[in-house]
């Protein structure tokens, strides 16, 4: 199979490409940028004036809800949801029902992931078995088995001995952790940022301090044990000149944001708004503001979707009660296109925030179209308005704060090793 | 601003929270309120406002005390009244509020009363009931419990009309407690231009000073000048762990005693919205004293959840009119 | 339309008052004014016929069949009746007299603070229309009109009565 893309403009970050340049792609693979190589005859051509031509994108937490909760989600509606929203890799949190503790499950999800052929499914393991915080998981195993990094998901590890141990013996093997710094005690039971918005509507609030004081023990023992860390969905400002500064100090430390977080503050909760759920709770516009521009300076390496389809049931429950979390897959191009129109930044910047950083924090070859890279593209119009409606994710999870809002930016064409998964 | 609580006309719909009302409304409600307290002193304390209308207690969380005054309130409106203690029964058989509440839709209620344990399950309640139904918050959670912070603003302009002039001091557990929350956007709504907080700062919400109040943390200097004390209700189990060390302590600095009662003004009033642990945060000797308004709390309770009930029944059928019939 | 001067017609009505007063023992009766205007007469009333008499108001707005549709007035005012009703002889005291409905609804307020020996209804003014089984006893005049005239009965600052017909 060989397909030509002709007409559109190319937005390579990696490769430091951004004109306008045709893309020839044979046998999976990028055969060739700008000029067809020697022979090249297509079989298909994908006519993409107008539109932008960029890396697959490369998501940093999307839950695809297998095994356990396959009436919130299924892999096949989560990775369709995914081909929809031009994401070709994502990384998946262990936190399924068993937990992603076991050689036998992670093989599993990457062989029924293989089979459906819509994204390239990274699990990351289970740092602590069950994530209970107590016991390490057997790491080299998960490892072969195909996790790239391990993570706690949203549970914390309160025991900081457990933590040391687990930072070291991944430090060992040279593995990434992914943390979502929340002190375990501090933010218990609390469902919004601690602040006047949960004072007035008698929320249980988290303070910000949940997550600066997670995030400075985190980078105290990354510092120690020389471990590799990532900082899985900052949330607050303080969070933000911690990464700042530990950077500087010459840390192995990397981080995200949600694509929520940059655009939603806790006054989204509005009259208890369920969709606005969210962990880690949304916070103020200071701290939103702190993100967005961490993004902007590089302090923030890449923007997730931080994907949590969750059923109709579980979000018709009153605001402490129901379950946290958005949809987001579909989201992803829209909301960091947003992002950079806000900040005044590149259609560069913006693409290499979901390109080509996040496949470098998980270690993986995608997220660029240099040549014999992997053909995982996004074909996408950014001025596209569309609007989001249940209708029109295919995520089964239709819970976003954005539902019933206008979005800029659509995925056209979504290519998965030279073949197109999705098509608008 | 949208609000949730009115309809098209800027009519009240559902009472959920006081903030965001309009003064006008607060203002109404409390005075046909005045209307209603006469009513309980005649030999027959019923009027027939809404004969044939149901009005359904729904308490996800139990509280006799309560649901007996919006009882006797819908009853002395000539209502039928069902009474559904949730709490004990359908939650822990794993229905949920909305199977509760589509069930109730279904035998034709025309008004819920709601008691629930979440913030926001009022609000949630009303999003999901026919326009015809109108939804009433008994509490929810830490929010709001509109009633009692209406009964107790009625309470204060009985006894200090001068709304204006007043400096009116909360003292306890602000952070937990939906009294304080909506006694706080009642007073300030009605103009009160001083409102003050005294707690220990375990017991107060970030940013509580965002809600327009003073905060202190020393009743000496908070209760000076003060025309109105309202004490609020310090639950058993909050009495002793990592918020407060002991009811002794807490009694010994926030307890409202006679001593402490000499900060403020001479004829200061003192209230609590029962039921009061007595000898934790306030003495026997206050409780009981002559300063003590809190028992009248309790008769313009039922007068003012008349108002409210009246006042939502008076909008439910907006269609039709009828000339002048002098 | 020639309007009657309602001074003149609550001069006429008071003497009447005054006599009913008198048949059945002052001490045996009551005055009871309907908001608005009725409270007005009242102590009119009271005040010319310079006797001890018990009286009280009504609003009845929560005892109108109409609540429904019209829901509470903004401004309510309390009914406050501070003697017993319990045997008295009750003169209900109304502006002008349309439908009967506001008499209706009065007369069961009433009912509701004890058992009256009897009611008695004054009005100034009966303008036709009765829908119910009840007429005003006490009539200051009978002027028929339409049913999209409205008459109201105001009070100035110096007190003094006016009346004034509108068209809608």
């Amino acid at each position: 199979m060989k397909i030509h893309i002709k007409n559109g403009h190319l937005i390579d970050p990696k490769n430091n490409i951004d004109a306008k340049q045709d893309v020839y792609i044979a046998a999976g693979k990028v055969a060739g940028i700008g000029n067809a190589p020697d022979g090249f005859v297509a079989n298909q051509t994908i006519d993409a004036a107008g539109l932008i031509v960029a890396p697959g994108f490369v998501d940093l937490s999307a839950r695809l809800r297998e095994p356990g909760s396959e009436y919130k989600a299924t892999l096949r509606s989560e990775l369709q949801a995914a081909a929809a929203g031009g994401v070709t890799s994502l990384a998946c949190p262990p936190d399924t029902d068993p937990v992603l503790d076991e050689p036998g499950l992670v093989e599993m999800l990457k062989h029924r992931a293989k089979q459906l052929n819509l994204a390239h499914v990274y699990p990351l393991g289970a740092l602590t078995r069950q994530l209970a915080g107590k016991l390490l998981t057997e790491m080299c195993e998960l490892t072969e088995a195909g996790c790239v990094g391990f993570s706690q998901a949203d549970t914390s590890i309160t025991d900081t001995q457990v933590l040391w141990r687990a930072f070291e013996y991944a430090a060992t093997f040279g593995y990434t952790i992914f943390l979502r710094a929340e002190d375990h005690y501090l933010a218990q039971n609390g469902v919004a940022h601690d602040g006047e918005i949960a004072s007035r509507l008698g929320l249980k609030g988290i303070p910000a301090a949940a997550e600066s004081l997670a995030i400075a023990s985190i980078l105290r023992i990354a510092h120690e044990t020389k471990t590799r860390v990532h900082l899985c969905r900052l949330s607050t400002a303080e969070g933000v000149d911690l990464l700042r500064q530990a950077k500087k100090q010459g840390i192995q430390v990397t981080a995200d944001v949600s694509a929520q977080h940059c655009h939603l503050t806790d006054h989204d909760i509005g009259f208890f708004n369920a969709h606005a759920n969210l962990k880690p709770p949304l916070r103020s516009s200071r701290d939103k503001n702190a993100l967005c521009q961490g993004l902007k300076d590089g302090t923030i390496d890449a923007i997730c979707s931080d994907h949590t389809p969750v059923d109709d049931d579980a979000k018709l429950l009153p605001f402490a009660e129901a379950e946290a979390g958005a949809t987001g897959l579909e989201l992803l191009l829209p909301l960091t296109l947003k992002w950079a129109a806000d900040q005044k930044t590149s259609l560069s910047e913006a693409v290499a925030k979901i390109t080509c950083h996040p496949a470098s924090i998980l270690g993986i070859a995608s997220g660029h179209l240099g040549v014999n890279a992997d053909a995982d593209i996004a074909i996408f119009n950014p001025q596209q308005e569309w609007k989001v409606s249940a209708s029109q994710l295919k995520s089964q999870g239709k819970n976003t704060p954005f539902l019933g809002l206008t979005m800029l930016g659509k995925v056209r064409y979504t290519l998965l090793h030279g073949q197109v998964t999705y098509q608008a | 601003m949208y609000n949730p609580q009115l309809d098209a006309d800027g009519k009240l719909k559902h009472l959920l929270t006081i903030e965001g009302l309009p003064k006008k409304i607060l203002t109404q409600i409390l005075d046909t309120a005045e209307t209603f307290v006469g009513v309980a002193e005649r030999d027959i304390k019923k009027v027939p406002l809404l004969r044939g209308k149901t009005v359904c207690n729904i308490f996800f969380e139990n509280s006799t005390r309560t649901r007996t005054t919006f009882e006797i309130a819908a009853k002395r409106l000539s209502a039928d009244v069902i009474n559904l203690n949730v709490g004990t029964s359908s939650q822990s058989k794993g229905e949920t509020i909305l199977d509760t509440v589509d069930n109730l839709i279904a035998m034709h209620a025309d008004m819920f009363v709601v008691r629930h344990g979440q913030s926001g399950a009022a609000h949630f309640i009303a999003q999901h009931v026919p326009d015809n139904i109108s939804v009433i918050n008994a509490g929810d959670g830490r929010h709001a419990h509109p009633t009692q912070g209406l009964l107790d603003v009625f309470t204060v302009r009985r006894y200090k009309p001068e709304m204006h002039n007043l400096r009116v001091a909360l003292v306890g557990d602000v952070l937990h407690s939906r009294v304080a929350r909506s006694e706080i956007h009642a007073l300030t709504t009605l103009g009160v231009p001083e409102v003050r907080v005294i707690a220990p700062k375990t017991l107060l919400p970030a940013g509580v000073e965002k809600l327009g109040v003073q905060v202190f943390h020393d009743m000496k200097a908070g209760l000076r000048d003060v025309d109105v004390i309202m004490m609020l209700r310090l639950q058993n189990e909050r009495m002793s762990g990592a918020l407060l060390p002991s009811a002794q302590e807490y009694f010994k600095t926030f307890g409202l005693t006679q001593e402490k009662l000499e900060f403020a003004k001479p004829d200061a009033i003192v209230m609590h919205p029962g039921p009061m642990n007595r000898g934790v945060e306030i003495d026997s000797s206050v409780a009981d004293g002559h300063q003590s308004v809190i028992l009248p709390q309790v008769t313009f309770g039922i007068a003012v959840r008349m108002a409210v009930m009246a006042i939502l029944a008076g909008g439910q059928s907006s269609g039709g009119s009828t000339g002048g019939s002098a | 339309m020639q309007l009657p001067d309602p001074e003149a017609l609550l001069t006429d009505i008071t003497a009447r008052i005054q006599a009913q007063l008198a048949a059945n023992g002052p001490s045996n009766s009551a005055l009871v004014g309907i908001h608005s205007g009725g409270v007005w007469l009242m102590q009119r009333i009271l005040k010319s016929i310079k006797q001890d008499v018990a009286y009280g108001t009504l609003d009845a707005a929560l005892y109108r069949d109409d609540y429904a549709q019209r829901g509470l007035k903004a401004e309510p005012k309390p009914s406050q009746i501070p003697f017993d009703v319990q045997d008295k002889h009750i003169i209900l005291i109304d502006d002008i007299f349309y439908t009967g409905r506001t008499t209706r609804a009065a007369m069961n307020e009433l009912f509701d603070y004890g058992r009256p020996a009897s009611v008695t209804l004054a009005v100034l003014i009966n303008r036709g229309g009765a829908e119910l089984p009840i007429l005003p006893n006490i009539v200051g005049a009978e002027i028929l009109l339409k049913p999209h005239q409205s008459l109201q009965l105001s009070q100035d600052t110096k007190g003094k009565l006016h009346l004034s017909l509108e068209t809608n």
